[in-house]
């Protein structure tokens, strides 16, 4: 919620500095006094991360730039050489590689509690948009990312993906020779993905600003889905309140991270890269990284003509469709409760959303033959129909829970908060 | 959107049909792995360093004659972790010298300057490549000079490189003593060439090898045969018990132990800064925990005033 | 990693409590991680063991005539042989340490820090052997090759900001602060050097 600025300089040199750059105002209300709800539990927590998680990769992918060779005959080594010789480049590489699996777990989280507590609802369907052009910005940053050590998965993942755009009508094969620059992946390919892997990162930078902006307008959304009604006595400072807890979740975090990049690196990895990437012999069996599984399956479920759109551009379109449909979701939801704590019917189809997702990302993992194919298809069908026909079905036909009426009510009785309070909108 | 939702449902009827058709044709696959306790396993494991000097020795005699391990250079031998690192610097040299210094190391320099390959280095200055001796800061000279090279010496398949061989194969220790132990006399019934050698852990297809009156017209094996694991590859039986001469007369001298070695060797080949990775992992670790712990407690007394 | 801190007593305006205690200490053991964390990110810049294994360099030194010097690389930078005439060496052998500008021998071979006499510079008088690379501010000396200045001083002579050297790679005159310093090597032969 936009709110008188607090910030009263201390010092004459910050007086001065206030009159011409307020930027200490700007952090100071930002990040200190900003009014937040006293009710967000653990799932808000993610943002705070996900802030850690970019630091960690611009930090580590400067350095590690400072070592590799874009050069298709060099690269495989360069990130050898920073395994072998350089000074804790096996450290810096494996953070990088791991920090990017973190990245996207936490993203995931972050998007999920989003989709639970209707974080997407009026007023904050900038908020949204913004965080799902992140997440694009960073699904593109990771892929070029992923081809850079030229291994084998590097290469094939490559060749796979952008003969995936060569399926788009029309424009498909201009764009794809535009990203080989060549009749096939090659070093121009690699050259131009190292500097648009470089570039990408400071683009979420950037959309990163726009995204906390636009979540300091409306302020945050809260497990109740209630909006503020007295600052007093619904919200508490940002610091020190969630800068310490915030800063506890990041701790915690970096525990699982750590277990990963010390006990693990190359868990979340494929052997296959370890292999240099040889144009002439492709692998047995092409998994992209586990963050695009989910994405993975939903392009191997279309195996079918439909009408003129044939199996390899409707698979184009299906996964292009699944994180489109994710733009749209403020004005599918017709749900006047935002969050689902209130909305029992909706929590179920929730929770089957949630393992759908997970499902396809075993089935990404899987050969695309035999039961799985016709798994896949069906787990595709419930992630396009939990978003385009539940969700707005569900707010005209649900009953919903009675909502409690404030956010400082909900906090000292959430368990009698059901009994006799008539069901508000939210807003 | 219900109409494309239909004609998913319709398709997934044909799918299905085709899929089962499709899983009852393959088959084969390759045996289960054979497992060994590795020292380098777990948090806290660490590269047994005798077992890294014979699997070296091994490497050395028998494998670098086909694969190389290019991303090896002799110093690494020397260096800290490595096979043949010294704390200090064995009687008969001069104090001055420090042999934890790779460069320095007698040992890896008598290897480098030995070895059965010799480096290639120029133009010298009449503009010519010449052959030298190695020094310890050479890469391990491969035993051929490019792919083509290799493939044509070799029958046309390549052998590969063994720096990363550990971490490029799933289950990678126990993939390689497995293979390297798992050698058997080709199953009857199928045809192989004299370049193939059966063995039941190699990725492969016997069927296709299957002799031709063993096959029905379709080319499907007939009743009562089955299709063995594995498949074929073009590396005859590198090891044979007594090739390799141990100096430690205790160590005996069989394939499997040739084989863990070598394992031993090549996964410290893969990954030479795993020590190093998991002490300071758990350190890290360590670290984070305390804190993770004193923020929960600062967290806790901060929310303490606020009710909720 | 983002920090707790001990602002809990400026909310309240007071003096740090005992309960306070454990925001400070949280700040602080955040604050050690963030000085651990740039340990790594710092000595990756540091050279790595594929540079640091590269330090020694041989060269033949039969092609050299008396009164001639060439120029190697080693560790990407320069360094001068010079093939010196008898001439020279008494030249330089007679040159009063109250003559020297630095009276330092600045010698990797020797342990301490001896006077810059010749011998001190030299390991056969015949040869000298420096790193190009002027003390001032790093450009490369003349007077290797033939034709090249070669100063008051009969050694180099660097152009960037007039610098002059004797034949023994010590500075005479000029804004340089040392003499040449003279890089670790050894002969392997007569004629056979290794440099590093």
């Amino acid at each position: 919620m936009s709110h008188e600025s607090t910030y009263k300089p201390g010092t004459a040199i910050e007086r001065w500095l206030d009159k011409r750059l307020p930027i200490i105002r700007l952090g100071y209300d930002s990040f200190v006094d900003f009014p937040t709800p006293k009710n967000l539990n653990y799932w808000w927590t993610f943002g705070g991360i996900l802030a850690v998680c970019l630091v960690i990769q611009i930090l580590t992918g400067v350095i590690l730039a400072m070592h590799y060779t874009p050069n298709s005959a060099l690269a495989f080594n360069s990130v050898e050489h920073i395994m072998r010789d350089v000074n804790y480049g096996w450290l810096m590489r494996y953070v990088h590689a791991n920090g990017a699996s973190m990245f996207f777990l936490a993203v995931y989280i972050h998007m999920f509690r989003g989709l639970f507590y209707g974080s997407y609802k009026e007023p904050r369907e900038m908020l949204w948009i913004l965080g799902v052009v992140i997440f694009l910005l960073m699904m593109a940053t990771a892929f070029m990312g992923y081809v850079l050590p030229w291994g084998q998965m590097s290469y094939w993942g490559a060749t796979v993906i952008t003969n995936i755009l060569g399926a788009i009508p029309v424009l498909g094969e201009s764009i794809r020779t535009l990203l080989w620059g060549g009749p096939s992946v090659d070093n121009p390919t690699l050259n131009r993905f190292f500097s648009l892997h470089y570039l990408l990162p400071f683009a979420i930078a950037g959309v990163v600003v726009l995204h906390v902006w636009a979540l300091h307008i409306p302020g945050n959304n809260n497990p109740a889905g209630i909006p503020v009604k007295d600052v007093k006595k619904d919200t508490v400072p940002f610091h020190p309140y969630y800068t310490v807890k915030d800063g506890f979740a990041i701790a915690a975090f970096l525990v699982l991270f750590s277990l990963f990049v010390f006990y693990g690196p190359n868990t979340l990895g494929h052997p296959d890269n370890y292999i240099e990437a040889n144009p002439l012999s492709t692998p047995a069996h092409i998994v992209p990284e586990w963050y695009f599984l989910p994405f993975y399956a939903i392009l191997r479920a279309i195996t079918f003509n439909i009408g003129p759109i044939t199996s390899k551009l409707g698979g184009v379109i299906a996964m292009f469709g699944a994180i489109a449909v994710l733009f749209v979701l403020p004005w599918l939801d017709t749900s006047k409760v935002r969050s689902m704590r209130y909305r029992p019917t909706a929590q179920l189809w929730f929770y089957l959303f949630v393992i759908d997702c997970l499902a396809l990302g075993y089935l990404g993992s899987q050969p695309a033959e035999g039961k799985f194919v016709m798994m896949a298809q069906i787990a595709t069908a419930y992630y396009f129909l939990f978003f385009l026909v539940i969700l707005p079905l569900l707010g005209l036909f649900e009953k919903p829970k009675p909502q409690p009426r404030s956010i400082a009510e909900s906090v000292l009785k959430p368990h009698q908060s059901d009994a006799g309070i008539a069901v508000q909108p939210a807003e | 959107m219900i109409r494309k939702t239909l004609n998913l449902f319709l398709a997934i009827g044909a799918a299905a049909t085709v899929g089962i058709g499709a899983a009852a044709a393959s088959g084969g696959g390759t045996a289960p792995l054979k497992h060994e306790h590795w020292s380098f396993a777990g948090p806290f494991g660490t590269y047994d360093k005798e077992a890294m000097q014979r699997g070296y020795q091994v490497y050395e005699t028998i494998c670098s004659n086909c694969h190389g391990v290019s991303l090896l250079a002799f110093r690494n031998l020397g260096e800290k972790g490595g096979p043949f690192h010294l704390d200090a610097c064995p009687a008969g040299i001069p104090e001055t010298v420090d042999c934890s210094i790779a460069n320095n190391n007698p040992i890896v320099k008598a290897i480098a300057a030995n070895y059965k390959f010799k480096v290639t280095d120029g133009p010298d200055d009449t503009g010519g490549m010449f052959d030298r001796a190695p020094i310890p800061s050479d890469r391990i000279p491969s035993p051929y000079a490019n792919e083509q090279q290799a493939r044509a010496a070799n029958g046309g398949a390549r052998p590969p490189d063994l720096s990363l061989i550990i971490k490029a194969r799933h289950h990678g220790p126990d993939y390689v003593y497995s293979l390297l132990t798992g050698f058997e006399e080709a199953p009857p019934n199928f045809n192989l060439a004299p370049t193939q050698h059966y063995n039941p852990y190699f990725p492969g297809d016997m069927s296709q090898l299957l002799k031709e009156e063993f096959r029905t017209p379709e080319g499907h094996p007939i009743e009562g045969i089955e299709i063995p694991h594995g498949g074929v590859l073009a590396m005859a039986p590198p090891l044979a018990d007594g090739v390799v001469d141990y100096a430690d007369e205790s160590v005996p001298e069989t394939v499997e132990q040739y084989s863990h070695d070598v394992v031993q060797f090549l996964a410290w080949a893969s990954e030479p800064k795993m020590e190093a990775r998991k002490k300071l992992g758990f350190m890290t670790i360590a670290y984070l925990l305390v804190l993770t712990g004193i923020l929960y407690w600062s967290y806790r007394e901060i929310w303490s005033k606020v009710e909720h | 990693m983002s920090a707790s801190s001990d602002t809990h007593n400026t909310l309240s305006g007071e003096e740090p409590t005992r309960r306070d205690f454990i925001h400070i200490f949280g700040a602080s053991v955040a604050a050690v991680g963030v000085i651990g964390v740039a340990v790594p990110l710092v000595d990756q810049m540091n050279p790595d063991a594929s540079v640091l294994a590269l330090s020694t360099k041989e060269v033949d030194l039969s092609g050299v005539p008396v009164g001639q010097a060439v120029k190697v690389m080693w560790q990407g930078k320069p360094v001068f042989i010079r093939h010196r005439t008898g001439e020279e060496i008494k030249q330089a052998e007679e040159t009063p340490l109250s003559a020297l500008k630095d009276p330092i021998a600045r010698n990797d071979n020797l342990p301490g820090k001896d006077d810059a006499e010749d011998k001190n510079r030299v390991i056969n008088p015949a040869w000298v052997v420096v790193v190009g690379v002027c003390t001032h501010l790093g450009c490369v000396p003349l007077g290797t090759s033939q034709g090249e200045s070669r100063g008051d001083f009969d050694g180099w002579f660097c152009p960037c900001h007039g610098s002059h050297y004797d034949v023994a790679g010590r500075i005479r005159k000029g804004p340089a602060p040392e003499n040449l310093l003279v890089p670790p090597y050894q002969f392997l032969t007569d004629t056979t050097i290794r440099i590093g």
